[in-house]
């Protein structure tokens, strides 16, 4: 066995991975390039000014496009010969008719030109396809042939499917930091585009909120910002001493037995759909305060408050404070708690002025990820609190966060090119800052606070 | 030097400050330590030695009722303190562990400043009226330590950042705060280095002149340059105590013996 460098199953996926990835690569490169290759082609078919408009061009190749899969669901259905297909023609044929009867719905009649391109599209896509098989088995074959060339008792085979890993593991975590980076990018380029067509500063401070689709609305971010911050104010207020309480709890006094138990159970709550959460503060918490609370004491008689969604809010995050503050309260060192009852302190003296403090980056952590939440919680929102963008102290009034007016300005409309649906990219941007703000304190915290126990 | 022990001894022995009779502990079902009797003078160094597992740690920590702590432990038998049953339902094992201090077997100072980890003890307590009174309090333990001059222009750092060595010697200090009248130390030494144990053990030999010193340790070296009584434990049970310069030369036990000589342990 020593003659060998590695172990055999390790030249085994040595030769996989030649043969796979680069065939891949190629298949990769091949389905990203070919339509923009296609798209070129058909340009003949149509008139140029048109096809180089962005928006038509890019109509017309989707109209293009179901067409052609239209027939080639018609003959894969066998209502159409592949012959026939080839001969359709628009003067004889009500083409719209003919694709509707195998269950293709078209939205228009279908155009000579794009029917012609649409078959000059088939044309393509079958040769395509078969050049594409082609190129992808051959890039396999050799990379398996080159693999078993250089296969040799003294190949580094492990190392070398070492680097793929390493290589696979990079890609994995790229990916989450190229996404960040997309929807920055993205949302950046829309809030632009926002600001060209909406003064930017009525909009950072502006204090009403009523948009109209008839041009003159008014969009200021304040009392959606104001919202949002009451809302989870009281929702932190909720969640941060239960979970820390509950945390303490489970960590320093519950026995093992009871901990098993009630654990598990807390984090269910986790598991339970925020919409869930929305009938629970809709049916059952917003009128208990309504009649109990508000009404009596003269503050409002709306069911939908911002005491409805704070509440209901911070129970849900409750289980995420408490699981992760419990978790970092066990991290702390034996060692630490028997030196402070070895001095005469008692049980909450040690949590207070040892644990605590010993866990508190941790905690700050945790509590910040649990605001972060509160802050682009939505559903609760909008069953618990309304929809009304109001700038008021009273607790028991309905009013509404960012999160619910950005769906409610993108809900049933397609087209970004008005300020009143373009400000939600706005609002979205103004979320990302906020929460990316929270982040970057909390790793501050968490820096300046950290303490090494060893 | 030797004159001086002698002497000490003499005057020492008239008083008991720990009487243990017929202790014994289970952990769960394992019966950890078997029926101990044991006098622990004022103003002495004892020293328990024995193997691993031989239930000297245990023993140490049923004089200030650690083994409470731990939920599985049970302790039976009479353990007084000048003539008080520390087991007894009035007693408070908060108040207790004041009054005996404990040192552990790893530094482990509270990440704190150095100051407050000193301070945490008299606070707790309410010992100190006033800020001047717990700045006192502070200074002197940290003298009695032999840690001050290495400290003092730096009371505001984190006590996590001192040396090894420095951080035993800051819980003991933290411990002496208290004002406590018997020091129980387990294993004080083990982790770390020559020069730091030498300074430690230089403290315990300062340190029994006020207080009645109990230490558990691996090392017999130590045992014999510090203490003045030794108790060797095998096995759950206290086979031998007495002098230590009896016990180190002309054991009567010959257990006793063939762990001095290296044959068991």
């Amino acid at each position: 066995m020593r003659r060998l460098h590695s172990l055999p199953n390790y030249y085994g996926w040595h030769g996989a991975i030649l043969a796979f990835l680069p065939a891949m690569l190629v298949l990769t490169l091949w389905v990203i390039t070919h339509p923009i290759l296609i798209e070129r082609q058909l340009a003949d078919f149509f008139p140029a000014e048109q096809f180089e408009r962005d928006a038509d061009r890019i109509l017309l190749m989707a109209d293009v496009r179901r067409v052609a899969e239209g027939i080639d669901s018609a003959v894969a259905a066998g209502a159409l010969s592949a012959e026939d297909a080839i001969a359709l023609n628009t003067d004889a044929d009500n083409v719209r008719a003919r694709l509707g009867e195998v269950g293709v719905a078209l939205g228009a009649d279908v155009t000579a030109e794009v029917l012609q391109a649409s078959q000059r599209y088939r044309e393509l896509a079958s040769t395509g396809g078969l050049f594409r098989a082609i190129a992808t088995i051959i890039v396999a074959l050799g990379g398996l042939a080159y693999a078993i060339k250089i296969t040799a008792a003294d190949l580094r085979a492990r190392n070398r499917v070492e680097s793929v890993v390493l290589g696979v593991l990079m890609m994995a975590s790229t990916i989450a930091v190229l996404t960040t980076i997309g929807i920055v990018i993205s949302m950046l380029s829309e809030t632009i585009r926002f600001s060209t067509m909406y003064p930017f500063a009525d909009f950072l401070f502006g204090l009403t909120w009523s948009p109209t689709f008839q041009g003159v609305s008014q969009l200021g971010l304040l009392p959606l910002l104001w919202g949002t911050f009451y809302i989870s104010i009281v929702a932190m207020l909720v969640a941060v001493p239960t979970g820390l309480f509950t945390a303490i709890y489970l960590a320093e006094y519950a026995s093992p037995r009871v901990r098993s138990v009630v654990k598990p159970l807390i984090e269910v709550i986790a598991g339970i759909p925020t919409v869930v959460f929305g009938l629970f503060a809709l049916v059952t918490v917003g009128p208990f305060l309504r009649d109990y609370i508000a009404e009596p004491s003269g503050l409002g008689t709306s069911g939908s408050s911002v005491m409805t969604a704070g509440i209901v809010i911070g129970i849900l995050n409750v289980p995420f404070i408490s699981s992760l503050a419990d978790d970092i309260m066990n991290a702390v060192p034996q060692a630490l708690r028997d030196g402070s009852y070895g001095l005469g302190a008692t049980k909450s003296e040690t949590i207070r002025q040892v644990i605590l403090p010993a866990a508190l980056p941790g905690i700050v952590g945790a509590i910040l990820l649990a605001a972060s939440r509160a802050i682009g919680e939505t559903m609760i929102v909008t069953m618990g609190a309304g929809a009304a963008a109001k700038l008021d102290l009273n607790p028991f009034e309905a009013m509404t966060t960012i999160t619910v007016k950005i769906v409610s300005q993108l809900t049933g409309d397609g087209e970004f090119n008005s300020p009143e649906t373009l400000v939600a990219f706005a609002l979205g941007m103004t979320l990302f800052v906020i929460t990316l703000g929270l982040n970057i304190f909390a790793l501050w915290v968490v820096r300046k606070y950290r303490e090494q126990y060893e | 030097m030797d004159d001086q022990l002698i002497v000490e001894r003499a005057v020492s022995a008239q008083d008991i400050k720990i009487t243990a009779r017929g202790v014994q502990v289970y952990y769960g079902d394992k019966h950890a330590l078997k029926d101990v009797n044991v006098d622990i003078l004022t103003n002495t160094v004892t020293a328990f030695i024995g193997p691993s597992g031989c239930g000297k740690s245990t023993f140490l920590r049923c004089l200030n009722r650690m083994n409470d702590t731990v939920a599985i432990a049970r302790v039976e038998g009479d353990i007084r303190i000048d003539g008080e049953d520390i087991y007894d339902k009035r007693v408070d094992p908060v108040q207790l562990r004041a009054k005996v201090g404990m040192v552990f077997q790893k530094p482990n100072p509270f990440p704190k400043s150095i100051y407050d980890n000193v301070a945490y003890g008299p606070k707790i307590h309410g010992l100190a009226r006033g800020k001047a009174e717990l700045d006192e309090i502070v200074e002197q333990s940290l003298r009695k330590a032999a840690l001050w001059d290495e400290v003092k222009d730096r009371l505001k750092e984190s006590g996590t950042g001192l040396s090894g060595g420095q951080q035993q010697r800051l819980c003991i200090a933290r411990a002496i705060a208290t004002g406590p009248e018997v020091l129980l130390m387990d294993e004080p030494c083990s982790a770390l280095d020559p020069i730091a144990t030498a300074q430690v053990e230089e403290l315990i030999d300062e340190l029994h002149e006020k207080f009645s010193v109990v230490i558990v340790t691996h090392s017999m070296q130590q045992a014999a340059r510090v203490s003045q009584k030794t108790a060797f434990f095998h096995l759950g049970s206290l086979v031998e105590y007495g002098n230590t310069s009896k016990i180190f030369t002309n054991p009567d036990d010959p257990r006793t013996e063939s762990y001095i000589t290296g044959r068991i342990g």
